[in-house]
C-alpha cells in the first residue's frame, strides 16, 4: 500500500479526464467509470487504516526540497470519511443524476472534486495543498451552479467570490511563511517554527490561515456562501459538500497546521473556541425558522461544525490536561465522522424526497413516512442522530464534547453546548414533522418509493448511525484514538522529516 | 521595503473593488487583483537585490548561480498560481455569462433571489 | 488564386485584408516560438503551459482576424475538447510511468547531457502534454466565451426591444 500511496489522487484525476474522452463514445460508461474509482478509493482507504504511518517522497526527491506525503492517523480517518461518502454518493447520483442533463461533465467535476479532497488529506507540503485545495474549490463551484438556474448561479457566484477571497488569504499566509522561514515542506515549518516561536509575524499567519481555512470550513463571521450555496447543488453534492468538504478543506487543514505546524497556543485556542461557540449557537438558531429542507440543513452543519471547533480549541490549549485534550479531540474528530455520516444522510434524503415529489418546501411536504417509508425511517435515525439520542452515534459524540468541556473548567461553553442540543433537537423534531408526520397533502397522494439506487446508501447511512453508536468502542479503538494521538504528537510529526 | 507596501496597496485596493462596486465584472477584476498583488508579493520574496536569474547556462559553475541567483521556488509558486488563477478566472467569467442570460443586467444589487 | 487568398479578399468575415494578410504571415512565426517554448521549457524559462499559452493566442488571432469558422475549421470543439482530455491524461499517466522506477513522477527516462534537446528525461514529455492540453482549453475556453457571450447578448438585446416596443 505504501508505495501506491499517490494513487489517492492520482486514480480520480485520471479518471476524470478519462471520463470525458470515453462519453463522447458512450454517455452509458461514465456511471459505471465514476462508481468503479470511488469503489476502488474506497477499498484502499480502509486497507489505509491498517497501516503504521509513513512518508512518501513524489518522484524520489528528498524530504526539504520535494514534495513530500504523510500518511498518519488522522489522514487515514479524513480519507475513510471522504472516499466512503463519494462512493454512496456516486451510487446515489446514477439515478437521481437523470434529472440534469450533461451527466459525464457532473462525474468528470465529481471525480475532480475528490481528488482534490484527497490530495489535500494526504499532503505534506504546504504549496501542494493550496494547489489541491483550489482543485477542489473550483470543481465545487461549477457542481453548485450546474442547475444553471437563477438561484444556483447566484450560488455559486457568491461562493466564487468568497472562495476567490479565502485562496488569496491562504496564498498570502504561505508567502508570508515562505518569507519567514524559507521551506514549504510542513514537518520542516514546525521544526522551523519551533525555533522562530510566536513572533507578530507568524501571529499575522496564523490570523489569514483562520480567516482562510474559516472561510472554507464555513464558521460563523464567514458563513455567509454555505446556506446558499448547499442547497443549490444537485443533492449528491450537497450531501459531499456538507458531508466532507467542509470537513476536508476546513477543519481538517485547520487542525493540522494549528496542532502539527504552530503547535499549542493559549490565543489560538480562545479564537477557535470562540467562533465554535459562535457557530453553534447562531447557525442552530437561524435553522429554525427555515422553510426550505435543504437550507434548514445547511445551517445545521454549521451549528454542528461549531461543535467540532469547540473541541478542536479545547484541545490546543496548552494548560489543558492530556486527558482532556485528548477527551475533547476524541470527541471532535468522532462528531466530524459522524456529521459526514448523517448529514450526507439527511441530505441524500432531502434528494430522494425531491426526486419523487419534486419540493423542498417544508410547507407543501408531508405525511411522507406511509408513503416512502425506507427513505422515511432512514431520514428519521438521521434526524435522532444529528439531534443527539441514544443510542445512535450523535449522543456520544456531543457527550464526550460536552464531558470534556466541563472536565476542562469551561462551564459556560459546555452550557451553550447542551443547550444548543436542545435546540437542534427541536428543529429537527419540526422538520419530522413537517416531512415524515403530520396531513399528506392532496397533490402528494401517489408518490411511491424512491428507486433502489437511492435507497440503498440511505440504508447503509443509517445502518452506519446506529452501528457507529452501539459499537463505539471498537470505532474509538480503530479510528479516533490513532487520529488523535497524531494530532496531539508534535515532535513525531516534526520527526517525519528525517524518518521519512 | 517601498515595494511591499505598494503591492499592499494593491492589495487593499482589489479588496475596495471587490467590497464597494456594484457591477459583478468589476468584482471579477477586484479578485484578479487581489491575485496578482500576492503573486508580486510572492516574488519579491525571492527576489535579492542584484541578483541574476536563476538558470544554469552554459559555462556558468553552480557556485557561481547559488551565490547570485535569486530563489527559484517563489517563481514556480506563483506560475502556479497564475495557472490557477486563469482557472478561476475563466469560471467566473463564463459564471457571470449565464448569469447576464437570466437576470439581464450586470449590476449585483438587482441580483437578489437569495437572502444570505 | 488558391482558398486563404479568397478568404483573404473576402470582406464579409473578419477584420480587413491588411490584417489578415499580416496574420497569414505571423501565424508561422508564432506557432514556431510557441513549439520552440515547449520544447525548450526545460533549458529556457517558459515550458508547457507558456509555450501552450502562446500556441492558443496564435489560433486566438486566426479566429478574431477571419472568423469564426476559419478557427473552428482549424480546431473543432470536439477536437478541442479530446485534445484538452487527452493531455491532461498524458500527464498523468507520465506521473503513473514513474512507478516503473518506484516512485510517483520519478523521472524514470534517461536524463543525458545537460543543455542538450533531449535531456532531463521526462520533463520534456510532460512539457508536452502540458502545451497540448493548455493550448486546446486556452482556445476552447476563448471559444465558448465568445460565441457563448455573442448569444447570450443577441437573446438579451432582443427581449429588451420587445420590451421597449
Amino acid at each position: 500500500m505504501q508505495t501506491y500511496y499517490p494513487l489517492f489522487t492520482a486514480i480520480p484525476l485520471a479518471a476524470a479526464f478519462l471520463n470525458l474522452l470515453l462519453s463522447k463514445i458512450s454517455m452509458k460508461v461514465s456511471d459505471y467509470i465514476a462508481f468503479l474509482v470511488t469503489g476502488i478509493l474506497s477499498v484502499m482507504a480502509v486497507r489505509m487504516l491498517f497501516e503504521a504511518p509513513f512518508t512518501y517522497a513524489v518522484g524520489n526527491w528528498r524530504a526539504p526540497f520535494g514534495i513530500m506525503l504523510v500518511s498518519d492517523g488522522l489522514s487515514s480517518l479524513m480519507l475513510v470519511v471522504i472516499c466512503v461518502i463519494s462512493l454512496l454518493s456516486v451510487i446515489f447520483s446514477t439515478k437521481y443524476m437523470t434529472m440534469y442533463t450533461a451527466k459525464p461533465k457532473y462525474y468528470s467535476l465529481f471525480l475532480l472534486m475528490i481528488a482534490g479532497m484527497n490530495g489535500v488529506v494526504i499532503t505534506g507540503d504546504m504549496f501542494n495543498l493550496y494547489v489541491f485545495l483550489e482543485i477542489a474549490s473550483i470543481a465545487s463551484y461549477a457542481l453548485v451552479g450546474f442547475g444553471t438556474g437563477k438561484k444556483e448561479l447566484e450560488a455559486s457566484f457568491k461562493y466564487l467570490v468568497l472562495g476567490g477571497v479565502a485562496s488569496a488569504a491562504v496564498l498570502f499566509g504561505i508567502a508570508f511563511l515562505y518569507a519567514i522561514t524559507g521551506t514549504l515542506n510542513m514537518p520542516d515549518l514546525a521544526q522551523q517554527l519551533e525555533v522562530i516561536g510566536m513572533t507578530k509575524t507568524v501571529g499575522f499567519v496564523v490570523a489569514l490561515f483562520i480567516m482562510g481555512f474559516g472561510l472554507k470550513a464555513s464558521i460563523v463571521p464567514f458563513h455567509a456562501w454555505l446556506p446558499d450555496a448547499h442547497p443549490s447543488a444537485p443533492a449528491p453534492i450537497s450531501a459531499m459538500l456538507s458531508g466532507v468538504l467542509i470537513k476536508a478543506l476546513g477543519v481538517y487543514t485547520i487542525m493540522r497546521i494549528m496542532f502539527n505546524i504552530f503547535g499549542k497556543n493559549e490565543l489560538i485556542s480562545a479564537i477557535i473556541m470562540f467562533l465554535g461557540a459562535l457557530s453553534m449557537v447562531i447557525g442552530g438558531l437561524l435553522a429554525i425558522g427555515q422553510k426550505d429542507f435543504k437550507r434548514m440543513l445547511a445551517y445545521s452543519s454549521i451549528s454542528q461544525m461549531g461543535y467540532v471547533l469547540v473541541a478542536i480549541g479545547l484541545a490546543l490549549k496548552p494548560g489543558a490536561e492530556l486527558v482532556v485534550a485528548s477527551l475533547a479531540l476524541i470527541g471532535g474528530l468522532f462528531h466530524l465522522v459522524n456529521h459526514a455520516v448523517f448529514k450526507s444522510l439527511l441530505f441524500l434524503s432531502s434528494g430522494a424526497v425531491e426526486y419523487r415529489t419534486g419540493t423542498r418546501d417544508l410547507e407543501k411536504l408531508g405525511g411522507l413516512m406511509k408513503k416512502m417509508p425506507v427513505t422515511g425511517s432512514a431520514c428519521a435515525i438521521g434526524s435522532l442522530s444529528i439531534a443527539g439520542i441514544p443510542p445512535f452515534n450523535g449522543f456520544w459524540s456531543k457527550l464526550i464534547i460536552i464531558l470534556a468541556l466541563f472536565r476542562g473548567g469551561y462551564w459556560i461553553y459546555g452550557s451553550v453546548g447542551v443547550v444548543v442540543g436542545f435546540i437542534t433537537l427541536i428543529y429537527f423534531v419540526m422538520l419530522q414533522k413537517e416531512v415524515l408526520f403530520g396531513k399528506l397533502p392532496d397533490s402528494l397522494s401517489n408518490i411511491r418509493e424512491a428507486p433502489f439506487a437511492m435507497v440503498m446508501p440511505l440504508v447503509v447511512l443509517a445502518a452506519l448511525c446506529l452501528a457507529m453508536g452501539i459499537g463505539y468502542m471498537a470505532v474509538e479503538g480503530h479510528l479516533l484514538d490513532p487520529a488523535a494521538n497524531a494530532l496531539l504528537d508534535k515532535v513525531a510529526y516534526m520527526n517525519y522529516l528525517v524518518g521519512g | 521595503m517601498i515595494l511591499y507596501f505598494l503591492s499592499m496597496v494593491l492589495l487593499v485596493m482589489g479588496l475596495y473593488c471587490l467590497i464597494a462596486k456594484k457591477n459583478i465584472i468589476k468584482k471579477i477584476i477586484g479578485i484578479v487583483i487581489i491575485e496578482y498583488s500576492i503573486n508580486l508579493f510572492l516574488v519579491l520574496v525571492g527576489y535579492r537585490s542584484g541578483g541574476v536569474a536563476p538558470i544554469l547556462v552554459k559555462g556558468m559553475q553552480v557556485e557561481e548561480l547559488v551565490q547570485k541567483g535569486v530563489d527559484p521556488l517563489p517563481q514556480a509558486l506563483v506560475l502556479t498560481s497564475i495557472v490557477i488563477g486563469l482557472g478561476t478566472l475563466a469560471l467566473m467569467v463564463a459564471l457571470c455569462l449565464r448569469m447576464y442570460e437570466k437576470f439581464k443586467t450586470f449590476d449585483m444589487s438587482k441580483i437578489n433571489t437569495l437572502k444570505g | 488564386m488558391d482558398r486563404l487568398e479568397q478568404e483573404i479578399r473576402d470582406t464579409s468575415k473578419g477584420m480587413t485584408p491588411i490584417v489578415k494578410t499580416i496574420v497569414r504571415f505571423v501565424m508561422g512565426i508564432i506557432v514556431i516560438f510557441g513549439a520552440y517554448v515547449i520544447l525548450y521549457g526545460h533549458l529556457t524559462p517558459g515550458g508547457g503551459f507558456a509555450g501552450g499559452v502562446i500556441l492558443a493566442s496564435a489560433y486566438v488571432l486566426l479566429t478574431l482576424a477571419f472568423g469564426k469558422e476559419m478557427g473552428l475549421s482549424k480546431m473543432s470543439n470536439m477536437a478541442a475538447s479530446i485534445l484538452d482530455n487527452s493531455g491532461a491524461l498524458a500527464f498523468v499517466l507520465i506521473g503513473l510511468l514513474g512507478f516503473t522506477g518506484g516512485y510517483f513522477f520519478y523521472n524514470f527516462l534517461p536524463k543525458g547531457e545537460p543543455f542538450q534537446l533531449l535531456s532531463a528525461g521526462s520533463i520534456l514529455l510532460a512539457n508536452m502534454a502540458i502545451g497540448v492540453k493548455v493550448t486546446a482549453s486556452v482556445f476552447a475556453i476563448f471559444m465558448a466565451l465568445s460565441i457563448f457571450g455573442r448569444i447570450i447578448y443577441k437573446a438579451a438585446e432582443g427581449e429588451e426591444r420587445e420590451s421597449e416596443e
